[in-house]
């Protein structure tokens, strides 16, 4: 380990020509394009860097410079971004969902002078609000389809034409680039992180080079990770969960970094490559394990007779590992049976089999998720962190992993909650600050100590429990403190319930708008013969209504506190989408417009005289034709115990 | 670029005249779309190109080349390639081996190679495979590469027979109703493709589809089939202010 310290003096683009003289023929990064995996050695990785380095360089692109990346996870992505490092530059990275208008803030606010897009949807949006982007030089896009149409507008460079432009300077100054990455410091900010604003523009996260080594190292330090081992990227790049895996784990570690396809074939291309360590939204996790569900449900009696006498073996096996007790002899030997019978097997066919450990940060897990996966043996882990410290700051430890927490800090990171129940943190992997907001990067480090936002405490095991955003808790009208994320995500657990909004702050009783889960509850309705064409009718269905009060029940009866229960509730006509505007670009609920956009709803949920209201739903389709749909929305109360 | 000529061309059934000298000229390098009601003659005049049918009377030629009485599998050698109406796919088989399947008349190696696979037989397959992923890409059907076809979405099976079309590598497309029952976003999706072919690919595309709207939009030539006769023809707006051809086609206005 002591021979890993010295990487934190180094930048991230001299820590990649460590990289390439350890182990420069060792694979770096492998793309699967036209069906095959295409693999780049650190050599021919540090060689795009190079060319793209100098390619920007050519184009005018100068120290302290800025170039945004808009693409999905191709390897050019990390090449743009370390180019621009390597020059003296910084990087960023726009969500490839965002709408012009956003686009078009953010190249403004940071004062980006170069943007990279992979293919011709990202340029159009970047087309549209040209007028409005004066300080953006020119535009690189990767895949040339579509792109006739700007042909002959010097605006617009191909990458190839980038790499042409870099290595045509290196023939002529060959001792350029290592000057210019010589001329880097681990202290300089490389890499602004947009963190996800519920509301307004977002704040871009000043992060280091240092910030981001820091993170990788200490982490490995825990979860140490081969040099032969493999990860998949599939996250969007701009969400810091990507980034610290690319940028930190990657350089720190020397692993592999495997591209899918496209967005929709990753799953698929995580299954080829099997990759040993992987971090992601709980959605992921909860997505998987509905498939499952789903396919042990179809399959025939024996196989589900099977999965389901060694599933409460391995729950329990379990609860021994997470806790880190011995297990007794007659379980072990019975959890060794299931694991060569249907664990294994099963963890194959999802592509976990060479998982070492699964991360799962940016919202809360149900615990029973937890044990569903430590059950078929793979080790899921919670981590906690912001933006602003790299991503991750805690995490469980191996053989110490409890639900309901979110672990112990990294080493070499302080934690203290501050008198307001605040969770404060320190490290060397925290940010200088917001670009340009000295006001937000005030209230963000007052005192040296990162400020979370989230309300939390330390338990009895040392171990970092997270409540809520501290100014999300809401109190009912008798001033009893409820956190509505955490009923929510209570709902969540119910494999039937794919979203759901609870509200009751300044209310006598806290009630929920929620969407039943359509693949789920779906499958739930054809097994029963109940017919529906749309995720309106499905949602409208006496039948499915019961089952959700069913559940609601069953979480009320659970509830901690009796101000926890649900008193009424609708099954709401349409998902929440970020297209909407409902989910933030992470899929968080975005609580004030929903509340605003539903508020008819509100009000009978507040109002026990209503049982069903007419309601007329707006669609905005993709294409941006528009249609209103009239339905019946009927509201249930829950008995009182 | 070759033209296609179709000249005085009459196809009759018994004593029905599924096409009365239909003359059509479809220029390389363009989009040209044949409209009409139901039973027109829009898919007859496909089936006498791609030689399923041959007419009762006129020719057809393909450049130099008279194809009026070809057969299909020599049409298809020609470099003219059709994607059905009702999809023609092996339904148990995967996406990627329907694929493979369509173009095994261009593989050129014996069944000794075929045993040995080595040498020609396995270079030549790497190549097939190779194009077919070209037009995997083109038609973005990664994540359905190994599912079978059968389980696929009626829009996704379309777009698979368009794909089956194109890795015969044709410079004249043959497309009937690609966009039936599909949503809207699938049909946007599939423009996109026809204009990529187009513009990219420089394939001249013969296109046969009821959605006036994309028609207009993406056609750089227009003809009108009603009961088997030519009604109208010319570009996109010449065609939309044609009286016969509202008349036919939309129907006569009544004031």
């Amino acid at each position: 380990m002591d021979d890993r310290k010295h990487l934190l003096t180094l930048s991230i683009p001299q820590l990649l020509r460590w990289r390439v003289a350890k182990t420069g023929d060792k694979i770096a990064l492998r793309e699967k394009d036209y069906g095959c995996w295409n693999s780049y050695s650190w050599n021919e990785y540090y060689d795009f860097v190079r060319k793209t380095g100098l390619g920007l360089r050519q184009i005018g692109f100068g120290k302290g410079e800025k170039v945004a990346v808009i693409s999905d996870n191709i390897p050019e992505t990390l090449f743009v971004a370390l180019g621009a490092q390597a020059v003296g530059g910084l990087s960023a990275a726009i969500y490839q969902t965002s709408l012009p208008q956003e686009i078009a803030d953010i190249l403004n606010y940071l004062g980006i002078s170069i943007v990279f897009c992979n293919d011709q949807e990202q340029v159009d949006k970047v087309t549209d609000v040209r007028e409005s982007i004066t300080a953006v030089k020119k535009v690189i896009y990767e895949d040339s389809r579509g792109m006739r149409g700007y042909r002959g507008d010097d605006w617009y460079i191909s990458i190839d034409e980038i790499y042409d432009l870099g290595e045509e300077l290196h023939r002529r100054q060959p001792e350029l680039f290592d000057t210019l990455v010589d001329a880097g410091a681990a202290d300089d900010v490389c890499h602004f992180c947009l963190t996800s604003g519920t509301t307004g523009l977002p704040k871009g996260a000043m992060l280091t080079h240092r910030n981001y080594i820091n993170m990788g190292l200490q982490l490995t330090e825990v979860d140490p990770l081969e040099e032969t081992d493999e990860y998949v990227s599939f996250l969007p790049f701009a969400w810091i969960g990507e980034q610290m895996n690319s940028f930190g784990v990657a350089m720190a570690t020397g692993i592999a970094i495997n591209f899918p396809e496209s967005v929709e074939t990753s799953m698929d291309d995580l299954k080829e490559i099997g990759p040993h360590f992987m971090f992601g939204a709980p959605r992921i996790y909860e997505t998987i394990r509905s498939q499952i569900w789903l396919k042990i449900d179809e399959s025939y009696w024996l196989n589900r007779l099977i999965y389901t006498y060694f599933m409460k073996i391995g729950e329990r096996a379990a609860g021994y590992r997470m806790s880190g007790k011995t297990l007794p002899v007659g379980l072990r030997f019975q959890a060794w049976l299931g694991k060569q019978m249907i664990y294994r097997p099963l963890v194959n066919q999802i592509g976990f089999l060479r998982l070492r450990r699964a991360y799962t940060g940016g919202a809360a897990l149900g615990p029973e998720l937890f044990t569903f996966y430590q059950a078929i043996g793979v080790n899921l882990k919670q981590i906690y962190g912001q933006t602003e410290i790299v991503g991750i700051a805690y995490m469980h430890r191996d053989g110490d992993v409890r639900p309901d927490t979110v672990g112990k800090p990294l080493p070499a990171t302080e934690c203290r909650i501050s008198e307001d129940g605040e969770i404060l943190s320190r490290s060397a992997s925290v940010t200088p600050g917001y670009y340009n907001l000295p006001e937000k990067t005030e209230e963000l480090l007052a005192g040296g100590w990162l400020h979370s936002g989230d309300a939390g405490y330390i338990d009895d095991n040392g171990h970092l429990v997270v409540i809520d955003r501290i100014s999300d808790v809401m109190h009912t009208a008798a001033g009893e403190m409820f956190s509505p994320m955490f009923l929510e995500n209570r709902l969540k657990f119910s494999p039937y319930i794919k979203e759901a909004v609870i509200f009751g702050d300044g209310r006598e009783y806290v009630a929920a708008l929620i969407n039943v889960d359509p693949i789920v509850v779906g499958k739930w309705a054809e097994d029963r013969g109940l017919s529906f064409s749309t995720y309106m009718e499905l949602s409208g269905l006496k039948e499915v209504a019961s089952l959700i009060k069913g559940e609601v029940a069953s979480i009320n009866s659970s509830a901690e506190q009796p101000h926890f229960r649900i008193h009424r509730f609708a099954l709401l006509y349409k998902l929440l989408d970020m297209d909407d505007g409902e989910l933030t670009k992470t899929g968080k609920i975005r609580r004030k417009y929903v509340r605003e956009k539903y508020e008819d709803l509100y009000e009978a949920l507040y109002d026990s005289g209503v049982d069903q209201k007419d309601v007329e739903a707006f669609y905005q389709y993709q294409d941006g034709q528009t249609s209103t749909v009239t339905t019946t929305l009927h509201f249930h109360t829950m008995d009182r115990p | 670029m070759t033209t296609l000529h179709i000249s005085d061309v009459t196809l009759t059934f018994g004593g029905l005249n599924a096409l009365t000298e239909v003359n059509i000229t479809i220029e390389p390098g363009l989009i040209t779309s044949l409209i009409g009601p139901n039973g027109a003659g829009k898919t007859s005049v496909l089936n006498c190109v791609s030689g399923f049918y041959h007419p009762s009377k006129g020719t057809i030629r393909y450049g130099e080349q008279d194809i009026t009485r070809a057969s299909p599998h020599q049409v298809s050698n020609m470099g003219i390639a059709r994607a059905f109406q009702n999809l023609e796919l092996f339904r148990g088989l995967s996406v990627l081996d329907n694929l493979l399947l369509a173009r095994h008349q261009s593989l050129r190696y014996s069944i000794f190679h075929a045993l040995i696979f080595y040498g020609k037989a396995s270079r030549m397959e790497a190549e097939n495979r190779a194009y077919v992923e070209k037009v995997i890409d083109f038609m973005e059907l990664e994540p359905y590469r190994k599912s079978r076809v059968g389980n696929l979405s009626y829009g996704v099976q379309k777009r698979v027979e368009v794909a089956r079309a194109l890795t015969l590598a044709p410079q004249l497309l043959l497309l009937d109703e690609p966009m039936a029952g599909m949503n809207i976003e699938e049909k946007e999706d599939i423009v996109r493709f026809i204009i990529d072919l187009k513009m990219e690919w420089d394939i001249t595309v013969v296109l046969v589809e009821h959605d006036l709207g994309v028609v207009m939009d993406i056609s750089d030539q227009v003809y009108v089939l009603d009961f088997g006769e030519l009604i109208g023809s010319g570009n996109p707006e010449e065609v939309a202010a044609d009286t016969r051809v509202i008349e036919a086609y939309i129907g006569e206005e009544h004031t």
